[in-house]
């Protein structure tokens, strides 16, 4: 492993779905402090790619390699090292966002205590023990943006990030990214909107 | 990084208090069970020798189905919600996650059954004899049941609700577990030896156990691609 490698690299991704290519030829990959935004026209398949790019699903053909190491292999080591944002929060509605917190940190490495100011920061701080049955699409977005912050993940794939949520919300958004980046955290997103980030890198899928 | 009785621990601690929320709705199929008990004396006559050859059939299919039933949730909920994403991507072992959730399911349907059994077996005039026996074969043969529904459920996840496929996919597996346990209930109840019946059903439980956790984990990453 060589210290000059890209955290998440891929090349010549295909994905086929009813034998039909989805994507092809998608290469690209991101570095410390590196953000890409993935964009394209509905059903261009940002999800999927996301989801590719996750190991959730397999492609056609392609590569990926984390830290230089080809993917299928270096699995586990690579999920420990990345938080996943779908595009449903993937909270349970009969809980509160804590309790919601507390199952995911013994899924995935969580910072122990912190989820109280993770919870604050995303301005939930009153809804902590509300079930989240009772929040708003908006909140519930927020709730899973929470985990972002506890999990010490070098690399965050988020599919919308920014789906229903509030102009504040969108800043504070930002305001998480750019904290992530600075620290040598790495962002892939799809998104409709521009965020006022500085070095945002793109990636077009044609529909 | 949590070890893995972490991520074990922290999904059936979620599912647990999940059930505790609905706990209306986890009461209900055996609410249902306890009329149709209190309906079939009513039905077919109340004489004793009659109701007692019905009996071990009769409570082995109401738990059949209750899990059955119960089944279409298992991993349905979480595909729905996302949920299931975070289980795929932990980088926990995937199969122990899924156990996670078998046992969860089965310490909410198998066991209250099995518990509330011998009140229906003794609305069905079932000889105390056979009691033992429908309690160990019940509390062995649900966690069969919940164990190869997971198979079923996990293979047809991305299929619409109310599909008839898993059904379908999981009763042929169901049948030597009802065979083995209503053998046992019915060999005992009538005074005789339940214990190669309760071996074999023992047998299948712990087959279930060691393969489908594995089986379900690998049918998952197949099918969250809906």
């Amino acid at each position: 492993m060589s210290p000059a490698a890209p955290l998440l690299e891929f090349q010549n991704l295909c994905f086929e779905r009813n034998d039909l290519p989805l994507f092809e030829g998608i290469a690209g990959g991101v570095r410390e402090g590196d953000i890409l935004q993935i964009s394209g026209a509905n059903g261009a398949g940002k999800t999927t790619l996301l989801r590719v790019l996750t190991t959730a699903l397999s492609p056609a053909a392609g590569s990926l390699c984390w830290r230089g190491r080809p993917l299928p292999r270096a699995r586990t080591r690579y999920l420990t090292e990345l938080a996943f944002l779908g595009h449903a929060p993937g909270l349970k509605l009969g809980l509160s966002p804590r309790e919601n917190l507390r199952w995911l940190g013994g899924l995935f490495p969580q910072r122990h205590g912190a989820a109280e100011t993770a919870l604050a920061v995303l301005g939930l701080a009153d809804w902590a023990d509300a079930p989240c049955a009772q929040l708003s699409a908006g909140m519930l977005r927020r709730a899973a943006l929470a985990r972002l912050l506890l999990s010490g993940a070098a690399l965050w794939i988020l599919d919308e990030p920014l789906a229903a949520i509030d102009r504040d919300g969108v800043a504070l958004v930002e305001q998480l990214f750019r904290a992530h980046l600075d620290s040598g955290g790495a962002i892939i997103f799809s998104s409709h909107q521009q965020l006022a980030l500085p070095g945002v890198k793109y990636l077009e899928l044609a529909a | 990084m949590p070890g893995p009785g972490a991520g074990f621990a922290a999904l059936l601690r979620r599912d647990l208090l999940l059930a505790w929320r609905r706990r209306g709705e986890v009461a209900n199929p055996l609410i249902f069970f306890a009329m149709i008990t209190a309906l079939i004396p009513l039905a077919v006559g109340p004489e004793p020798s009659l109701l007692a050859r019905l009996a071990p059939g009769m409570v082995w299919i109401m738990a059949l189905l209750g899990t059955l039933l119960a089944a279409d949730t298992l991993f349905r909920e979480d595909f729905l919600d996302g949920a299931l994403e975070f289980l795929v991507l932990s980088p926990q072992p995937l199969w122990l996650l899924v156990l996670a959730r078998v046992v969860a399911h089965w310490l909410v349907t198998g066991v209250p059954i099995t518990l509330l059994s011998p009140l229906l077996a003794a609305l069905l005039a079932l000889p105390g004899s056979g009691l033992p026996a429908l309690v160990a074969g019940l509390g062995l043969g649900t966690l069969a049941f919940s164990l190869l529904g997971a198979v079923g459920g996990a293979l047809t996840v991305a299929l619409g609700g109310g599909n008839v496929l898993r059904p379908l996919l999981v009763l042929p597996l169901y049948v030597p577990v009802l065979i083995f346990g209503t053998a046992a209930v019915a060999r005992a109840a009538a005074g005789g030896e339940s214990a190669g019946a309760l071996a074999l059903l023992g047998a299948i439980t712990a087959l279930a156990l060691l393969v489908s956790p594995f089986a379900a984990a690998a049918a998952l990453r197949v099918g969250i691609d809906g």
